[in-house]
């Protein structure tokens, strides 16, 4: 009897804890920490290191706000989230921030009730195979079985794709990438699809990566970004502007090498803005002048996170392609700061 | 009388042969053999039917196990060392075993888990044991809150601050007695309610900034492994005894809406998987409780799995209420003992003792039923199993983790079975 | 009446309501109800602020719009563009067929190894009890995920059996292929078919009716016939012959639709990434079936055995004073009083079947709990909608189960006088 007591108290005081919420940044602050939900572990862009260090490229993004929110850029509670269980961490105050490479479409945007602050890798869904089956186009995938992960658009896309082409196929459903991977490697099924980029750093961890062929076809287009709650405004702009900042930063050759030199202020008055040393972003923001200074300091500008990452010298290997700053022809454009 | 003999029959043996052997066919092993091996030909059948199979598992399982790989870093490694043998590669339990036992555990911290894992046998001595003192009683009933404490750290004033509320209701109830039945109880609930809900976090505080007592604090999502089973499971069954004692007595009731209530919880919990009630704890349960209202995950999954394991229990107990006989409530009944003192000086203490094997099996089937958790990203040994799985060291190991852990959860459901039919065993006597 | 006289009258007051037992007991319901309700109310009342904090409403249109994804395994006609709600039907259908075939499997299973567990063989009987204690003593979700893994991991794949120097190849006169996707087996065709009946979204097959139409005649005519030879014995003495002709009306006519249909096997043929052709029955099935299959059954053995040792030995010896072979005897006197244990707890491990077939999720066999409870779910953003459905679903089969079950234990029950 008196340990359900207990536990019922332990309940109220949870439950008084949880209703003294205000805006989401006066609960970070607060409590000193930030709540980011990432994917349980793809390698390059969410996983733990071998001390359980989060690293990756979707880390970074919880990391440059946790330091413009905080000043810390390691104050932050990784969250992992399945394919299932992310929305409704969202919604339900688990987590402050989704950076787990989620699609931003209409649905998810405007039915769900989620805002996404922007876009920092464009992606596409795309089909690995191994090589010695002699496979070169995704259309010569008629009656194959695949493995998807489920509680994705990819599956979606799939079936789409496989109808638009007028062929059948066996999807095999799976619950995370870790096990898809399992499955695929014991030839359960002839393809794996996921984003291209879940593909490329899937392939890296394989122990014959060169076995195993990605085919051309992007079969869908995956904007993926971070996103927050709907509803507060503030909490959704710092995202975004974090982000943006990121990206300005390549744009404007902001690095984390010369960052505390152009801190002290540049001829270039939108650099100064940006860094705080002129004119009151920051304030706008509810932050102080040198959020997006510390954003920068935390793991570099977007192209130094992409390269340390995911980019070409990495295991992973990507190219920067559609995620190349737009005046190199790629999409990545960032809101000027003024 | 041997004269009498000699008269009247010609020959009379007047010392005994010694006994013959018994035919080769009726003694020792060929007796043995032939009543239990091959007693008709059916059963000679299935003997032979039997030796193969066993002589067919030794003869593929033997070298599995005698080219056991026990150091190596990965299932390469292991590869390298067999050198095209068949083998079993135990190096992957040896490498992970403290992750598949603790999950992300603070390994400096281990002693904390097993300290209580100890303590728990002597918490639950008292009530396994008839020879165990009475005064261990006390211990069981703090060792909830060691266990809290141990387990999450923390401050020790907020495990104090709230065990001062029992105190403070236990004050109350004593001190209102002479008030009414009515206020009494009111209170006795009101009160340390009450003081929970507005003093207590304050006064933990208060006292742990001038006098801090605290130990490190861990995360629930650092708990994986075997370690969140036993946790999951010893919670939810220590916080189902009660309510399914109160839910079992419902259903005897004869308060016809009271007894309506009991019977829907008990076959809505018994009707439905428990998966889905852990997906309720995991996605649903933050839509029932007021907005901005959030706790742990594992806090949740304890809750949903205390309502699964109290309906089976209600049934339990209801089977240990049905069992004694009719006289005793007549008799407690004679002796003008209200309903509650009746239940708690004679139905309960005769009702559970008749129900401890069947209490022990629920919590066999919820210990198994742990292994749920991992469908809700919950790190058990399962999903440790798969994380490890999909490394590139050791994809595609899978018997040797398997065994690993089906043989943990024999262990300890087996010892409990056994342990079970032996207080069967134990209490049929003492009916007779 | 005197004595009634004597009782003082009192009049209604309000404590009473409280120390009289005769009112106290509804005022406890009346408080109990009330609190039953406030808390309702305060569960509801949360969830629609939650509800409308979220900008959701609470709705079962999403059952209508289209799903959008793919279900291997179907039953019923299925695509991408049918609706979430034929995708739901489609799951449930697929945990009832996994229900009963690991239901039947494991009743199987259970009774023979609970019946050779009380065998005077002592291997045979010492194997059993190994058996039992390992199966139950571990959770089933170990049992379902080790046949997976055996079945993806150590199964040759599809592409082994191509080639002159193929690494594997089929069973049984190349008629059925193990490969690590799941198990082929040939599939009834037929030549000069019927055509479907359909009913509304439904299409039944009008071959299988007539197979089974005729199937059900023959037996019937087979049973009237055997009842006749019966009757003839009782009155003259001399039982009839009856075998050839109990034969003919079983066979031929069964035959002879066969023939005049058409029938014939199809055979698994590898073409391209797979075998087509034949019934595929997916790992993912067959995991979930074996898995479940030998885990009740050592719960159901033990069922069964508890059943046996309950008649008491007398009954054994009764029966082999009238002669009986200890064969029959099962048969006709052990077995039949048995069953009226047997049956109750057999009952509930048929629900623990039901029950488990929801973890279908861990080898992703697309039951009610992956299709409704999973893939549409999270596509749709309707999880309150969803779980409630799934669970009103689950707890209609436990409760149908149930309740036919327990009808038929009464019925046995009628007969114990």
């Amino acid at each position: 009897m008196k340990k359900t007591v207990f536990l019922s108290s332990l309940a109220v005081a949870a439950l008084a804890t949880g209703m003294a919420s205000a805006t989401t940044l006066e609960d970070v602050q607060a409590r000193g920490t930030l709540n980011c939900g990432v994917s349980t572990g793809v390698n390059g862009f969410s996983a733990p290191d071998a001390n359980g260090v989060w690293q990756g490229f979707d880390v970074a993004v919880c990391r440059a706000v946790a330091a413009a929110v905080l000043g810390d850029p390691m104050a932050v509670n990784f969250v992992p989230t399945t394919g299932q269980t992310r929305f409704t961490a969202l919604a339900s105050g688990e987590i402050d921030m989704l950076a787990r490479n989620t699609t931003w479409t209409f649905s998810r945007d405007v039915d769900l009730g989620f805002t996404f602050v922007g876009v920092n890798y464009y992606d596409g869904q795309g089909f690995m195979v191994p090589r010695e089956l002699g496979v070169s186009s995704a259309t010569e995938l008629e009656g194959a079985t695949v493995c998807i992960q489920t509680g994705t658009t990819t599956e979606l896309n799939l079936a789409d794709f496989f109808r638009v082409n007028n062929m059948s196929y066996e999807p095999v459903p799976i619950e995370t990438n870790a096990e898809a991977q399992q499955q695929y490697l014991a030839g359960a099924c002839d393809v794996y699809t996921t984003d291209a980029s879940g593909l490329a750093a899937t392939r890296a961890s394989f122990e014959a990566p060169g076995d195993h062929v990605i085919l051309p076809e992007i079969i869908s287009k995956e904007p993926l970004g971070p996103v927050v709650r709907h509803g507060d405004d503030q909490w959704a702009d710092i995202g975004r502007w974090t982000l943006n900042a990121l990206i300005a930063a390549e744009e404007l050759g902001v690095t984390s090498a010369n960052l505390e030199q152009m801190a002290a202020g540049t001829n270039n008055p939108e650099i100064n803005r940006l860094l705080g040393s002129e004119g009151s972003l920051g304030e706008m923001l509810g932050l102080d002048a040198e959020w997006a200074r510390r954003a920068i300091a935390a793991g570099g500008n977007y192209g130094e996170i992409f390269a340390a990452t995911i980019g070409e010298s990495t295991p992973i290997g990507l190219a920067r392609g559609l995620n190349a700053q737009w005046t190199q022809g790629g999409l990545m454009y960032a809101p000027p700061f003024r | 009388m041997s004269d009498t003999h000699a008269q009247t029959v010609p020959y009379v043996r007047d010392t005994m042969l010694s006994p013959q052997d018994p035919p080769s066919s009726q003694v020792g092993v060929t007796k043995w053999m032939r009543e239990n091996l091959f007693d008709g030909w059916v059963s000679a059948v299935l003997t032979v039917l039997a030796v193969a199979a066993i002589g067919y598992a030794i003869v593929h399982l033997y070298p599995w196990f005698a080219n056991s790989v026990w150091n190596a870093d990965s299932l390469t490694q292991c590869r390298e060392i067999l050198d095209g043998a068949t083998g079993a590669c135990w190096a992957v339990i040896r490498v992970n075993w403290l992750q598949l036992i603790f999950g992300f555990y603070p390994p400096d911290l281990y002693w904390r888990p097993v300290l209580l894992f100890v303590l728990l046998f002597v918490a639950i001595a008292p009530i396994l044991f008839p020879s165990v003192p009475r005064k261990v009683l006390w211990f069981s009933a703090l060792y909830p809150f060691l266990a809290v404490w141990l387990l999450w750290g923390g401050s020790l004033w907020t495990i104090l601050a709230v065990l001062a509320g029992f105190v403070i209701g236990y004050l109350v109830m004593v001190g209102t007695h002479k008030m009414g039945a009515v206020v009494s109880v009111g209170l006795t609930i009101l009160v340390p309610v009450a003081y929970w809900y507005f003093l207590a976090g304050p006064l933990a505080s208060g006292i742990n900034s001038v006098v801090p007592i605290e130990v490190t604090p861990v995360a629930s999502r650092d708990f994986g492994g075997f370690m969140i089973s036993v946790v999951i499971g010893v919670a939810g069954i220590a916080l189902s005894l009660p309510l399914g004692i109160l839910l079992a007595l419902g259903r005897q009731s004869n308060m016809l809406l009271i007894k309506w209530m009991s019977v829907i919880f008990i076959e809505f919990v018994r009707g439905v998987p428990l998966i889905t009630l852990l997906f309720t704890a995991s996605l649903l349960l933050n839509y029932f409780l007021p907005p901005g209202t959030n706790f742990d995950l594992i806090l949740r999954v304890i809750i949903m799995v205390t309502l699964f394991a109290t309906a089976y229990m209600a049934e339990v107990i209801r089977g240990g209420l049905a069992a004694l006989p009719r006289g005793q409530y007549e008799a407690a009944d004679a002796l003008g003992l209200d309903y509650w003192k009746a239940q708690r000086l004679i139905i309960m203490p005769q009702a559970l003792k008749i129900s401890i094997p069947g209490i022990v099996n629920t919590f066999i089937g919820l210990f198994k039923d742990t292994t749920l958790v991992v469908f809700i990203g919950i790190l058990d040994p399962i999903g440790r199993a798969s994380a490890i799985r999909a490394t590139s060291d050791w994809q595609g190991v899978y018997w040797e983790l398997f065994i690993f852990i089906g043989a943990v959860f024999w262990i300890f459901c087996f010892g409990m079975s056994r342990y079970s039919m032996h207080l069967e065993r134990r209490l049929k006597t003492d009916h007779r | 009446m005197a004595i009634d006289s004597g009782a003082p009258k009192e009049s209604f007051r309000l404590s009473m309501l409280l120390y009289d037992t005769r009112y106290r007991s509804i005022t406890i319901q009346i408080f109990a109800l009330f609190m039953l309700m406030l808390g309702a109310a305060w569960l509801v009342d949360n969830t629609v602020r939650n509800l409308a904090a979220l900008g959701k409403d609470f709705s079962f249109d999403f059952l209508w719009n289209t799903s959008g994804y793919d279900i291997s395994q179907r039953p019923l006609e299925y695509d991408s563009t049918s609706t979430h709600s034929r995708a739901a039907i489609v799951g449930l259908l697929n945990t009832l067929i996994l229900a009963v075939m690991a239901c039947a499997t494991a009743t199987v299973i259970g009774v023979v190894a609970g019946v050779l567990r009380l065998s005077n063989n002592w291997i045979v009987a010492k194997l059993m009890t190994v058996y039992i204690e390992t199966f139950r003593n571990v959770p089933v979700l170990i049992w379902i995920i080790v046949t997976s893994a055996v079945m993806s991991e150590s199964m040759p794949a599809p592409r082994d059996f191509r080639g002159e120097d193929a690494t594997a190849s089929m069973q049984l006169f190349d008629s059925i292929a193990i490969t690590n996707r799941g198990v082929y087996v040939p599939s009834p065709l037929f030549e000069r078919g019927l055509p479907d009946l359909t009913l509304g979204s439904l299409a039944l097959s009008l071959n299988a009716i007539a197979f089974l139409v005729v199937v059900i005649a023959s037996i019937w005519i087979n049973r009237r016939l055997v009842a006749n030879a019966t009757r003839v014995q009782n009155e003259t003495g001399v039982r009839p012959r009856t075998w050839w002709k109990s034969l003919l009306i079983l066979f031929v006519p069964a035959i002879a639709l066969l023939v005049a249909l058409g029938f014939h096997l199809e055979y698994p043929e590898l073409r391209g990434f797979n075998f087509s052709g034949g019934i595929q029955m997916r790992n993912s099935l067959i995991a979930m079936w074996i898995g479940l299959s030998i885990y009740t059954a050592a719960f159901i053995a033990e069922i069964v055995r508890a059943g046996i040792m309950a008649i008491s030995k007398g009954q054994t010896e009764a029966a082999f004073a009238l002669g009986l072979q200890p064969g029959r005897t099962m048969r006709l006197v052990i077995l039949p009083q048995a069953l009226r244990v047997i049956v109750p707890p057999l009952i509930s491990q048929y629900l623990n079947i039901t029950k488990n077939t929801s973890l279908g999720l861990a080898v992703g066999y697309m039951d009610l709990r992956s299709t409704l409870g999973g893939i549409t779910i999270n596509q749709t953003g309707r999880e309150l909608e969803g779980m409630l459905l799934m669970m009103l679903i689950y707890l209609a089969i436990s409760l149908l189960i149930s309740g036919v079950m327990n009808y038929y234990n009464n019925r046995v029950k009628l007969k114990e006088r």
